[in-house]
């Protein structure tokens, strides 16, 4: 009896599901990049985090950066503010970095350094870099461009769309390929396998903890690994929150040299 | 005084020994962490020892070009209408054989209104977009520091001032207000030695230069006030500078004293981003108008001051940045009239380049830099090559050279050069 009923259910379940992974197949692959380009840069309208990384080398050395980020949209998929506030290690403390980020053109980047109340602006050219020496580069932080790539749907399946990405300038980049798993329910990407130029994993960027939050599903933890390297780094978000109110003010010169309340602790 | 500083040296060595000490640990919290936790005071700072040697003998100053130890301790206090800010540095030097102490900020900064910030007390000022070179930056600086190897950051002087920042739409006015001059710390032989045109040979502690400066309150006072709007990405900016020359740039002809003349500058900014990297230019007119168009021998003529510069990511990892400096020499026929005979005169154009490479390694843990200053009309420069390692979030050891060259002695660069050294510093940070 109790068999028949399970029988029954798996049945009723593959009846279900099966038109939805017949869809799947049919999916459009940049309406699925365009929703997870949303959901994991552009969730609510502004937001703050404080973030602490912890950066692991080969030799098994950590190093933490804390910092509080604002974020502000000007609209959704398009441009957008950040305010980076440092506050370790202390010879960073109250280091600003801001970006004014861009989708048509360059973006606008600067730096203050308290020390010499030197407000500083920075080239935007090389986003594969390292963000603040961590295993994170700028591009993982405000999120790549997404006409810098091609994209083709490799892959799904229950729970994820697996989508390979290909650069369309291979030459500015330092990967051949990578292959990003979108969660179906949040849109969220999940994971992120690297290939470099011999086609051979180097580089994961993973969400190992997902919250909702304010009714939005929200990365609460993620990694990056460098495999070639042997070093890592883990971010953890906490005191994550959405629709603050922060005003467009807060991300200009003036707001570098007296950082606001939304910043601090 | 000096007993001050030494009991303020010693109480900051305990505290330094309470953050790294056991017993911070087994509370499993430090003392920045209690202080901010219980007072709501953010503290940070550091302490550092720092070593370095003359590469020229000089037999006028000590072949120890830095020997000292340092401790800095800031604090900072968030009120809900205002913020009250800390910093100071106890000083002990192997060189002058003292103790200072040294209160690099000491304010209140408050919002009166939406659109205005407000910052009185002690503080560090700085605009502009040369990197290295200023010209409408005219708050007080310490070349000297920096030509013996301590951090950029004591390149900047403080000075107690009144800020204000009027923030109307997409216009700001910056006024920054010194009721009393300080100027900016000089090479004077003391510790570093220097051309002197009336002995016409380098001198040094065997003739160290005596100054004037001007000291009475609201009287001899400063004002430097910028007008900045952003257009775009292009910042662009207009500045006005009522005050002194910045270093003894006059003579006194009774008392043979070096002076500060009075000085006015008037000049303008532009910044953007373009071909991949950032581009800036910053011109300026320094009025020094007690010269008398010129014919005042014992006072710096007036001179235009033009600057370019361009910054870009050359590799991956590793920015050069490239400036073109102008300084033209005004009325330069009436200034050549007055040069005494057997002074060398001035050229009415000198030209500066100057270059920086900075190349991060070792996941941002090591910073190889250079930055130099060559003229090819004086021909003589600055070569800055610098190292700096992060051991840890907490350690950093420093080092790098100061090297001074030029065809004569009388020159910008040429005047400092045998004071090149070589430097070597340790720091901890908390």
């Amino acid at each position: 009896m109790k068999k028949t009923i399970v029988t029954a259910c798996s049945l009723f379940a593959l009846l279900i599901l099966a038109p939805a992974s017949t869809l799947a197949e049919n999916v459009n692959v940049e309406e699925v990049v365009n929703k997870a380009n949303l959901a994991a840069y552009y969730a609510g309208d502004d937001g703050k985090a404080e973030v602490n990384m912890t950066i692991t080398d080969s030799q098994g050395r950590e190093r933490t950066r804390e910092f509080v980020i604002l974020r502000k949209d000007k609209e959704d998929g398009g441009a957008q503010f950040f305010y980076v506030y440092f506050k370790k290690p202390s010879d960073v403390s109250k280091m600003v970095f801001m970006v004014h980020k861009n989708v048509d053109k360059d973006d606008n980047r600067w730096m203050y350094l308290p020390a010499l109340d030197l407000v500083k602006r920075i080239a935007a050219s090389d986003k594969r870099t390292s963000f603040v020496g961590s295993n994170f580069m700028y591009e993982d932080v405000s999120g790549r461009n997404l006409s810098e790539d091609t994209r083709e749907l490799v892959e799904s399946n229950d729970t994820h769309y697996v989508i390979k990405n290909t650069p369309k300038k291979p030459e500015d980049v330092e990967f051949s390929s990578y292959t990003v798993q979108i969660d179906k329910k949040t849109f969220l990407p999940v994971k992120g396998v690297y290939l470099d130029k011999n086609g051979k994993e180097y580089r994961i960027v993973e969400a190992t903890k997902v919250e909702e939050i304010d009714g939005i599903p929200t990365v609460t933890e993620s990694k990056v690994t460098d495999l070639a390297a042997g070093s890592s780094t883990v971010s953890k978000f906490t005191n994550v929150k959405y629709n603050i109110g922060l005003k467009e003010d807060i991300f200009t010169e003036r707001y570098l040299r007296r950082p606001p309340r939304e910043a601090r602790r | 005084m000096k007993k001050t500083a030494f009991i303020a040296l010693s109480a900051l060595s305990a505290l330094l020994a309470c953050e790294t000490g056991p017993a911070a640990a087994e509370e499993g919290k430090s003392l920045t962490d209690r202080l901010y936790d219980d007072y709501g005071i953010e503290m940070l700072g550091f302490a550092e020892t720092r070593w370095g040697t003359r590469l020229v003998d000089d037999e006028n100053e000590d072949t120890l070009s830095i020997g000292e130890a340092r401790a800095q301790l800031e604090l900072t206090r968030y009120f809900d209408a205002f913020t009250l800010q800390f910093k100071g540095d106890l000083l002990a030097d192997a060189v002058t054989e003292e103790l200072e102490a040294d209160i690099r900020s000491l304010n209140v900064a408050f919002r009166p209104s939406d659109v205005l910030d407000v910052k009185i007390g002690r503080m560090v000022s700085t605009w502009g977009t040369g990197d290295l070179v200023f010209i409408n930056d005219m708050f007080p600086k310490d070349w000297q520091s920096f030509f013996i190897g301590r951090d950029d950051e004591y390149l900047k002087q403080a000075s107690n001032s009144i800020r204000t920042g009027l923030f109307l739409g997409d216009y700001t006015i910056d006024v920054v207000y010194t009721p009393r001059f300080q100027g900016s710390e000089f090479v004077s032989g003391e510790r570093l030695s220097y051309f002197n045109p009336g002995a016409g040979q380098i001198v040094g502690q065997n003739m160290v230069m005596a100054d004037d400066a001007p000291d009475a309150y609201f009287e001899d006072d400063e004002t430097s006030v910028r007008l900045s709007k952003r257009f775009g990405g292009v910042e662009t900016a207009l500045y006005g500078y009522m005050g002194f020359w910045q270093e003894p740039e006059g003579m006194d002809a009774t008392t043979s004293k070096a002076i500060y003349p009075r000085l006015n500058v008037w000049g303008a900014s532009a910044r953007s981003p373009m071909l991949g990297g950032i581009g800036n230019i910053e011109v300026g007119y320094y009025d020094s108008f007690d010269d008398d168009d010129g014919l005042n021998p014992y006072i710096r003529p007036s001179e235009y001051r033009f600057l370019v510069g361009f910054e870009r990511e050359l590799a991956h990892e590793l920015t050069g940045g490239f400036q073109y400096y102008l300084e033209a020499i005004d009325e330069y026929e009436n200034y050549e009239q007055t040069v005494a005979p057997g002074m060398e005169a001035r050229d009415e154009y000198r030209q500066m380049l100057t270059m920086r490479l900075t190349k991060l390694m070792m996941q941002q843990t090591l910073t190889l830099s250079l930055f130099a200053y060559y003229s090819p009309t004086d021909n003589d420069g600055y070569i800055r090559p610098k190292f700096k390692y992060k051991l840890t979030d907490n350690w950093l050891v420093d080092g790098g050279f100061n090297l001074f060259f030029g065809e004569d002695e009388h020159t910008f660069w040429g005047r400092f050069e045998d004071n090149s050294n070589a430097f070597v510093g340790m720091r901890y940070s908390f």
